[in-house]
């Protein structure tokens, strides 16, 4: 069996990734280049007969004479350089037939890498509408390579690409392999081969001068963020749910099936209990993502990064960190993960470390529990409920001190260092639900993947901390204590207590390093509340309240604004930036935070 | 005659380039934008600004349409 390596290369925007789902399907393997945090796309394509195709998608790229690190993997494949990679077969540069001028330009440069290529003309339907003429066969004997119109969104484009592969690899035509003013050799194709009735699409006028307007633009973003934030905290309520009921009914099947013992109490306290406490946040996250998905193939999201760059800029960030950050209130996780479109090394690493002061949605049980023992339930200026503006105003303080972070690690090292944006603002595009849901698929699975192995590695660590050794006979007290986490909340207590933390929440916080909601579990257990118990924080509620005084309780609200108390957000910033420095940069200064905020919240309390 | 920039186009006002300016021997930003299709000859429109301080500005080149920002924009020469 012979396998054929292609490569598909292109701009960005150019439709590429939807023409890697048409050929691929969902046999796709996402992965990164080996020490670079550049995501690797391939798939499998078999061709009938005895051939099989790998089909790599590789980063959109504008230009090889570059800086970006997307870029300069893509040329490094395609040469290649990359050890373990083998260099493609063949490649297939995909055009964007309505966007020829730049498109053209970048083909004829991958052209000169003097590798078996082939054209494919993109979104080829889209150029008929506009009333683009392009003389196909003459261009492509201009150029002296195969042009196949394909329209990416269907199927018979793909095919006839495929049938190309078939029959036999395109050969390197020498003759026009030389370097010169591509811009040049482009205008000449263009006038030559190309009619051409106006520059831009009338539609995309129309569509940018109402979500581009000053007023309007920004009103229908906020509009959309408001719809985005809904569709996290209420559509995915009863999905989540689901999944409670779901970890429930695991629970007790595992309690009749397994045993008495340690065993039986690691699985149900430590798997299913620290597992489930991540996976029940998978509803939320696919809705954020299924709202990000549709903004980004819509061609909406860089729009939004104009809109946003001038505020951003004063922060100290880039409108690209929108769209990161953005994720980081559901979870910081895909947050940091998605800031791999931040081109800037410096505004990506910016990013990463604010990205955790988002209020992530673990940690809305803690607030959920201390709002409603501490703030009353009652009507302020006669429209606001003052426990929703206290929820309000953590969210805001969550938002102010990240732009206030980013502002002095801009003062700190940003210098006389000139930030890029130069972003391209493509066509708007009615999303294809098709590559909408592999996108979901993939990310879905990526978060289930990361955060499955690590949170299942540290909550079993920690419940191992939280239950050996074991009280003898005859302890009075809760087990936790007499245990390693126990001992060390006791022995932690002092550094905690001019911030008004008692013993048990210097306990709690130790089980809560896995993901923050763990902490309320892990205050139950400490004020001996069974673990059986369905709704831990209706039992809670009443003890804290008493046993607490307000000012440990507001303290406690604003050590967790700040706290770097997720260990799985601490080990994808190490995976995402190669680099323990940055972990230990970003815990120390959100413990430093936390720490002084906590401290002047208490005394100005009590 | 001063020498007039991309930066300080008026709203909906179209030029033509005449020159990136490299303001530094190594400007990764000017080579980037001359790839991108910003050269001699070139015609350029000031589609829009962003909301706040005329920043960033939304020009068409070609067939297609870049955010810039000022900083960008005035490596930009045009008349």
């Amino acid at each position: 069996m012979t396998t054929l390596r292609i490569a598909l290369v292109g701009n960005p925007n150019s439709g590429k990734t939807a023409l890697f789902n048409q050929l691929t399907g969902s046999r796709q393997k996402v992965a990164n280049y080996p020490g670079v945090t550049v995501e690797k796309k391939s798939g499998v394509l078999r061709l009938g007969n005895d051939r099989v195709c790998e089909i790599l998608d590789l980063p959109g790229a504008y230009s090889f004479d570059t800086e970006s690190l997307d870029e300069m993997v893509t040329r490094d494949i395609c040469l290649g350089h990359v050890s373990g990679e083998k260099r493609p077969d063949v490649i297939v540069c995909v055009v964007d037939a309505t966007n020829l001028r730049l498109h053209l330009r970048f083909a004829l440069e991958v052209r000169a890498l003097g590798i078996p290529m082939v054209i494919a003309l993109n979104m080829s339907d889209a150029a008929k509408k506009r009333g683009i003429k392009i003389d196909v066969d003459s261009l492509s004997s201009k150029l002296g390579l195969e042009i196949i119109e394909t329209v990416a969104v269907r199927k018979n484009g793909a095919e006839k690409l495929i049938s190309q592969m078939r029959q036999n690899l395109p050969k390197v035509n020498t003759a026009v392999l030389e370097l010169g003013d591509y811009h040049h050799e482009v205008r000449q194709l263009i006038a030559d081969h190309v009619v051409m009735p106006s520059k831009t699409s009338k539609l995309d006028d129309v569509m940018d001068r109402i979500f581009l307007h000053p007023l309007a633009g920004l009103l229908i973003l906020a509009s959309i963020m408001f719809l985005m934030f809904q569709a996290v905290f209420a559509w995915a309520a009863p999905f989540m749910e689901m999944i409670d009921a779901g970890i429930g009914g695991f629970g007790q099947i595992a309690e009749s099936v397994l045993p008495e013992g340690p065993l039986r109490d690691l699985v149900i306290e430590g798997l299913i209990g620290g597992v489930g406490s991540v996976v029940i946040f998978l509803p939320q996250i696919l809705f954020l993502f299924l709202f990000i998905l549709i903004l980004e193939e819509s061609g909406y999201l860089p729009r939004a990064a104009f809109l946003l760059d001038r505020f951003m800029v004063g922060a100290g960030l880039s409108g690209r960190s929108f769209i990161p950050l953005l994720s980081s209130f559901a979870c910081a996780i895909p947050g940091i993960i998605a800031t791999r479109t931040i081109q800037d090394p410096r505004d990506r690493l910016t990013t990463i470390l604010v990205a955790p002061l988002m209020t992530c949605s673990a940690r809305l049980p803690v607030y959920a529990l201390l709002i409603a023992a501490f703030i009353p339930d009652q009507v302020v200026w006669g429209l606001f409920n003052l426990q929703g503006l206290t929820l309000f105003a953590l969210y805001a303080a969550g938002i102010l001190s990240a732009m206030g972070v980013a502002f002095v690690m801009k003062k700190v090292n940003g210098g006389g260092h000139t930030q890029t944006l130069l972003l391209e603002l493509p066509s708007y595009r009615l999303p294809s639900p098709r590559d909408v849901l592999i996108g979901l698929w993939e990310r879905g699975r990526l978060f289930i993947v990361r955060v499955g192995t690590v949170i299942l590695s540290i909550t079993v660590i920690l419940w191992v901390l939280s239950t050996y050794p074991t009280p003898p006979d005859g302890w009075v007290g809760v087990p936790i204590e007499y245990s390693i986490a126990g001992r060390i909340g006791n022995a932690i207590e002092w550094i905690f207590q001019p911030l008004g933390f008692n013993w048990q929440i210097c306990v709690a916080l130790i089980p809560g390093l896995a993901a923050r909601e763990v902490a309320v579990s892990a205050l139950g257990t400490v004020y001996a509340i069974s673990a059986t118990i369905e709704d831990p924080t209706a039992q809670l509620l009443p003890i804290v309240s008493v046993d607490w005084t307000f000012a440990t309780g507001m303290s406690l609200l604003v050590w967790y604004i700040f706290a770097p108390q997720c260990l799985a957000t601490l080990a994808v910033i190490k995976k995402e930036t190669q680099s323990w420095k940055t972990v230990l940069v970003a815990t120390t200064y959100l413990f430093g935070l936390a720490y002084l905020a906590s401290l002047l919240t208490y005394q100005i309390f009590s | 005659m001063d020498k007039r920039y991309l930066s300080d186009m008026e709203l909906g006002q179209a030029a033509t380039i005449i020159d990136v300016t490299q303001e530094s021997a190594d400007d990764s930003i000017a080579r980037r934008l001359r790839d991108l299709g910003f050269i001699k000859g070139e015609e350029v429109k000031l589609v829009t600004y962003g909301p706040l301080g005329r920043d960033p500005l939304l020009v068409q080149i070609g067939f297609t349409r870049f955010a810039l920002r000022v900083s960008e924009a005035s490596r930009v020469e045009v008349q």
